[in-house]
């Protein structure tokens, strides 16, 4: 395979752009550091080294999703789902950091773009929604898959109108295609890459929660009539 | 209080083995963004711009590079082995990065430090 860059590069958005996206990215993560310390005991340390460490390996599986266009996990809504919004967006914060660093992907200046639209959007303002979605549904592992499922298509969805929004705020290029069509191309082909988020969130903390329910950050004091021992049992 | 030690431990063997090997089955086709930003462009087979306009365009060299530039470790030629050494250690690399981190983070005054 020859996975490229899968981020924003330096130079798609202007500097003063990137710059005030950097400034809320910082002040964003720094308040998910002071809310993290109140979520992080001595299990969730390890828990969420090993939920970077997974998005970044899953990040690297691109799935086709159209002829000649392919799509990977951000991971947002599967870190806000395991370890809670606040380390969730550090994590995936974490794993932006390394791969702009050691990786060539994703450009420096860049970094808070890709930071807001896949950590603070991605697993900060969707695990709203999961909480939502998680007291509606029926407490049950058809509920959790569903509510997980809608949310990780909803932060992929989310991330790339972040993406849209800071083009239209600060996009360099006057050539190629106009502002609509790169809404429609961007959201249609995220919505697509959605879908692919979904299952595979929905497939990871199902996975998760069969074998160890208690370390899944989103189902605290959800009690579902789990029988972890019994494959299929409790649907 | 349950131990994690175990999981975490599989997790990662998990997350190795789908950065090291399974990543070589990946589709190598632009991702979402990229197909986007390179609309109007012409490509050769290695995904290089040759003609047309499009957003990317206007990208810069990434200033960095890095050791592991584009998921291939510098200096090893073979293409799987190549991906899989960037993978495997990117996996660790993080995993600790992330362990670090959070265990400065986190509230020492209520711990019962094994």
């Amino acid at each position: 395979m020859d996975t490229v860059a899968m981020h924003i590069a330096d130079g798609i958005i202007d500097g003063p752009t990137s710059a005030v996206f950097a400034a809320v990215a910082l002040a964003l993560l720094a308040a998910c550091v002071v809310k993290a310390r109140d979520d992080l005991d001595e299990r969730l340390v390890p828990m969420a080294g090993l939920t970077a460490a997974f998005i970044f390996a899953v990040q690297m599986l691109n799935f086709a999703v159209l002829p000649g266009v392919s799509g990977h996990l951000l991971g947002g809504a599967m870190a806000a789902a395991l370890v809670g919004p606040w380390v969730g967006a550090l994590c995936v914060s974490t794993v932006l950091i390394v791969q702009a660093l050691m990786f060539a992907d994703g450009g420096i200046t860049a970094l808070g773009l890709s930071i807001v639209n896949m950590a603070l959007i991605g697993a900060l303002v969707t695990y709203g929604i999961l909480r939502l979605l998680l007291k509606l549904l029926p407490r049950t592992r058809s509920g959790v898959t569903v509510a997980v499922f809608v949310t990780s298509v909803v932060s992929v969805v989310a991330g790339a109108a972040g993406f849209v929004l800071q083009f239209a705020i600060g996009g360099v290029a006057d050539f190629g295609p106009g502002l609509g069509a790169i809404a429609t191309g961007m959201l249609g082909i995220h919505l697509l890459i959605g879908v692919g988020e979904g299952v595979i969130t929905a497939t990871t903390v199902l996975a998760v929660a069969t074998a160890r329910p208690d370390l899944v950050h989103a189902l605290r004091g959800h009690t579902l009539p789990h029988r972890p021992a019994v494959a299929g049992g409790a649907e | 209080m349950r131990r994690t030690g175990g999981f975490v431990l599989t997790g990662l063997v998990v997350s190795l083995l789908l950065a090291a090997v399974v990543s070589h089955f990946a589709s190598g086709a632009p991702d979402g963004l990229d197909t986007v930003t390179l609309r109007g462009c012409e490509l050769d087979a290695a995904h290089e711009i040759t003609g047309g306009e499009c957003l990317a365009r206007t990208a810069d060299e990434h200033p960095v590079g890095g050791p592991f530039a584009d998921y291939a470790t510098t200096g090893i030629e073979n293409g799987f082995l190549s991906t899989a050494v960037a993978g495997a250690l990117g996996v660790l690399t993080v995993f600790v990065t992330g362990y670090v981190l959070f265990r400065s983070i986190r509230r020492r005054d209520t711990g019962t430090d094994r």
